[in-house]
């Protein structure tokens, strides 16, 4: 039956494809008494050969598509599965505790992961993930249900899911995901970030995808108005065929303007700059016509192994972004981890509000061990294009003071070392806290510049948290108090003679476009899929009739008001 | 009871790869096969009892075996160490 889901729009484009479900059955173990212990022993022996001869399968269909190295933790993984320090103790105590063997499993498996996790070797805690995923499928295999396996994708799909964790998406493999839809997020959240970097459309926030959509449906993802049809009809997925094809001629129009600077049309120029992640997205950032990088977040050299990065691996990768970018601006923003972001090597305690504690600046500042690596790989890697750094989540200038000292402290060691640093290295803020933004005045006598990230700095005014989906209408861009913030921080960095950047998903928004050119904005940093599209619409402002509309827009009351007074100058 | 000790030559010691194929090869045989090191005494067919040992480059490892194929299952062993260029 054909059905339509509203979410959120979080990355342009249309996709049509059948449906992938990526869902993490309910593996929730209870603890029963069996009557026939032998019988339930035979049981346990049953899910072993099942999950063999599934691990079997994938492990020969991970060595045709993604080659021997890929499979051989497939065969790995057999060999846990039947060995016998595992089975043995598992069968022994179904049978001398009369227990079922779904928690006879739990309980053994528990044991060993707890061992390997307890070992000071970084290789054998990655064991524990291995006896986790074993006794994963053999939980299922006992439960009778299903394990996807989203590494071995093989025919193009819309993949459907609660929500996108950043290891999950490192399993979808690129060239058959066509796009995707998850129950839960927002245009902020991990997942939408992700759609938008790897350029595949997606809708976020459909409450229902899980529950309404069933594996092989076939499935369109509206990436731009935000909607998901299920077994849409053939009158529907015409008009969608259309729209697809519209879309795709209006992307063709806007590639015209890929090696044009971004020029308003009176004559005013601002850089359209893009936030990337890894070196790997640069291509996208070139294709779209990035005047620069506004945003490197180099979290993600920290993220999806087991230690921190040594100072020549994150050299390495700084380097290449810089090269890569040859000699345009790379803003580089220090380790933001903490809040949402964790490592889970640092074992960092807890907290009862991470994006309220230990995180980004304050972290380094703390750790300075990990900041100092940081700092060094960058200072080096600073020959070879042109760096500004930023440092994230700073509520105070004595942070910024202390963390230009640890900075400046690495600089005078390197060069005592003889190695090349470059002469001028700009150094700014990303302003996300309100207490930055409310003297940002101060600030600019110090830093080289600002950098606004307006998901921070939102969740921070309005005291909502950006990942509770209930609060969620408090996430208001246009509300007056922020574009008054905004005003601020920009009007303190002009009257220093510094630049003022953004590198929130506002800098990309079209509504928040027109308002932060009339407030003067010099930098937009946006993902490198909204550049162009950004770049067509500046064309068409005038900076002189924006400050009005932005003079105006501060004084409104609502947000509601604001978008209203937006809008209406397309009608004029 | 058939036993020979061995030097573990392989640059990343006994992991992953190696430990697989040990492993492998021992579960071929009816024979109880062990592996000692340090002290330690594990089942060398559970790929966890010898990844738990946490093997490295020149450890001496003892390998012994007991049962009707003893004396195969340590050369087919010992074979497997020498042609892997794992220990001699």
């Amino acid at each position: 039956m054909a059905a339509i889901l509203k979410g959120i729009g979080a990355s342009d484009g249309i996709a049509f494809a059948k449906a992938y479900r990526l869902m993490e059955p309910d593996l929730t173990v209870e603890k029963r008494s069996v009557a026939d212990a032998a019988a339930e022993a035979d049981r346990f022996r049953a899910a072993i050969k099942k999950s063999e001869s599934e691990l079997e399968v994938i492990k020969e269909k991970a060595r045709r598509d993604l080659g021997d190295d890929k499979a051989a933790i497939f065969e790995a993984h057999l060999l846990v599965l039947n060995d016998p320090e595992l089975t043995g103790p598992i069968e022994e105590k179904i049978k001398s505790e009369s227990v079922n063997a779904e928690f006879a499993l739990e309980e053994t498996a528990n044991m060993f992961i707890g061992m390997f996790e307890a070992m000071d070797n970084e290789y054998m805690k990655e064991r524990a993930a291995d006896i986790k995923d074993v006794t994963k499928r053999v939980l299922a295999a006992l439960l009778g249900v299903d394990l996807p396996a989203p590494a071995l994708i093989a025919e193009e799909v819309v993949v459907v899911a609660e929500d996108l964790t950043p290891s999950m998406t490192a399993q979808l493999n690129r060239e058959f995901v066509k796009g995707f839809t998850t129950d839960i997020g927002g245009r902020t959240s991990h997942s939408a970030i992700m759609a938008r970097s790897l350029e595949i459309p997606a809708v976020v926030g459909t409450k229902n995808a899980t529950a309404d959509i069933q594996n092989g449906d076939l499935i369109i993802i509206d990436g731009l108005q935000g909607e998901v049809h299920i077994n849409p009809t053939e009158e529907i997925a015409a008009e969608y065929q259309k729209r697809a094809e519209a879309f795709a001629q209006q992307k063709a129009e806007w590639a015209k303007l890929v090696n044009e600077q971004t020029v308003t049309a009176d004559g005013h120029h601002v850089e359209l700059a893009a936030n990337i992640g890894t070196p790997e997205d640069l291509t996208g950032v070139k294709s779209n016509g990035g005047e620069g990088v506004g945003l490197y977040r180099t979290e993600f050299l920290y993220m999806g192994r087991d230690n921190l990065p040594t100072e020549e691996e994150q050299f390495e990768s700084y380097k290449a972004v810089l090269e890569g970018m040859e000699g345009k601006p790379v803003v580089v923003r220090t380790l933001d981890i903490g809040g949402d972001k964790e490592l889970p090597y640092l074992n960092l305690p807890h907290e009862m509000n991470p994006f309220l504690g230990f995180r980004a600046i304050r972290l380094c500042l703390e750790e300075q061990d990990i900041f100092r690596t940081q700092l060094r790989a960058l200072l080096r890697a600073s020959v070879y294009g042109n760096l500004k750094i930023m440092f994230p989540m700073i509520a105070t200038v004595n942070e910024f003071r202390e963390a230009k000292a640890v900075l400046l402290e690495e600089r005078a060691k390197l060069e005592s070392e003889g190695v090349a640093v470059a002469g001028k290295i700009e150094l700014g803020i990303m302003v996300e806290i309100p207490s930055t933004a409310v003297i940002a005045d101060l600030f600019a006598k110090e830093v080289d510049f600002f950098s606004i990230g307006t998901n921070d700095l939102i969740q921070y005014t309005m005291a909502a948290d950006r990942m509770n989906e209930r609060v969620s209408y408090l996430y208001q861009p246009y509300n007056p108090s922020i574009l008054r913030l905004v005003k601020m921080v920009i009007e303190a960095a002009h009257k220093e003679g510094k630049w003022a950047g953004m590198c929130g998903e506002m800098a990309g928004d079209e509504t928040a476009i027109p308002l932060l050119l009339g407030l003067g904005l010099d930098e937009f940093s946006m993902s490198a899929t909204s550049i162009l599209k950004a770049r067509a619409q500046l064309k068409n402002l005038s900076k002189a009739e924006m400050e009005a509309l932005a003079a105006q827009a501060v004084t409104m009351s609502t947000a509601e008001e604001v978008v209203e007074l937006v809008q209406s100058i397309g009608k004029k | 009871m058939s036993k020979k000790t061995f030097t573990v030559t392989a640059d990343t010691g006994i992991h992953a790869r190696p430990a697989t194929l040990l492993v492998q090869t021992a579960s071929k045989f009816s024979s109880d096969v062990n592996l000692e090191y340090n002290g330690k005494t594990v089942n060398l067919k559970s790929i966890m009892g010898v990844m738990s040992l946490g093997i490295g480059k020149g450890a001496e490892i003892g390998i012994s075996a007991e049962g009707t194929d003893e004396t195969a299952a340590i050369e087919a062993i010992e074979t497997l160490l020498k042609s892997e260029g794992l220990a001699n």
